[in-house]
């Protein structure tokens, strides 16, 4: 990171549940933030019936896969600048090393490496419980401030 | 034969590719349905409100689109691939172009590259304009081995 100010993730605090709580879909397939620091993220999704993409193995869709980790890696991008602003995924490669199993909670670890003036690059990596037993890996790259808009009235001063 | 791929072959014997998306929960949850449209089979996402990333555009979500693209890659397969079955990405790159709208959103996909063992795919999605893409995607998929 090559930013001045204090990034968001190093800040964030207990407040670290707002960089999903504005993301209706992150919501609906059930993922949390479970840790950030700064420039990293971590967000953990329980397996869920209605999120697999096998019916006879249970396995969770690869979709929920690449799912998770766009918004990992999103929060990643968050946590490495000052202040909440949009974000827009710009690629995304996912390579998926082995199946998710049936009743167990995904997690991807993301880690923005690199902040330019408009670009964010990320790299992440999804796993049950061992970093080391992945589940896949991504890369990925994002626009930074895709739009003006102000974040909602409802986050706090400090991270505006 | 296990019932999943029976239930593939009966869609694709009574013609109805509806059937394949109905055999996956997350195209369910997702509101997803495979369509066989005049241009050949379509992948179709109903919009609703929890697909969205950022209501404040509002803008879908890349991982919802990203799911699509991949979901419409795989029921493609599911209906063309010689063995039945469910096939597994190996890998899969997105590549976003517009922002997607709270509206439907279609995607159609090309099977590159059928081998015996792996099928390249690349899945185009788009919303009011088929000119106007709003992401493609490029992926490998491990297909389906045939038990003899």
């Amino acid at each position: 990171m090559t930013e001045t100010e204090t990034p968001l993730g190093a800040i964030i605090g207990e407040n670290k549940h707002l960089l999903l709580s504005y993301t209706p879909f992150a919501q609906a397939v059930g993922m949390e933030v479970e840790a950030v620091e700064a420039g990293k993220a971590t967000l953990k999704l329980a397996w869920r019936a209605d999120l697999v993409g096998n019916p006879e193995t249970g396995v969770l869709h690869g979709g929920v896969i690449t799912t998770l980790m766009d918004n990992a890696c999103g929060v990643a991008v968050m946590a490495a600048m000052p202040r909440l602003v949009a974000i827009a995924t710009l690629d995304l490669r996912i390579d998926y090393l082995k199946p998710a199993s049936r009743g167990l909670a995904v997690r991807a670890f993301c880690h923005c490496y690199k902040l330019t003036r408009s670009i964010a690059f990320v790299r992440g990596i999804a796993y049950h419980e061992d970093m080391d037993d992945p589940i896949a890996h991504c890369a990925a790259s994002f626009m930074r401030s895709a739009n003006r808009k102000p974040p909602p009235a409802e986050v706090p001063e400090a991270l505006r | 034969m296990s019932s999943i791929e029976e239930q593939l072959l009966a869609a694709r014997a009574s013609g109805n590719p509806a059937a394949i998306s109905d055999a996956i929960p997350f195209a369910g949850f997702m509101g997803f349905t495979l369509t066989q449209g005049a241009q050949g089979l379509v992948g179709a996402l109903a919009y609703d409100e929890k697909l969205i990333g950022n209501p404040r555009l509002p803008a879908l979500h890349g991982g919802s689109i990203g799911a699509f693209l991949e979901m419409t890659a795989l029921a493609h397969l599911m209906w063309e691939i010689e063995v039945p079955g469910i096939p597994r990405t190996i890998n899969i790159t997105v590549e976003y172009l517009r922002s997607g709208k709270p509206e439907n959103t279609f995607a159609s996909a090309v099977i590159t590259k059928h081998g015996r063992r792996v099928a390249n795919v690349s899945v185009t999605a788009w919303q009011s304009d088929p000119a106007k893409p709003i992401a493609t995607a490029h992926g490998h998929f491990l297909l389906p081995e045939a038990k003899d």
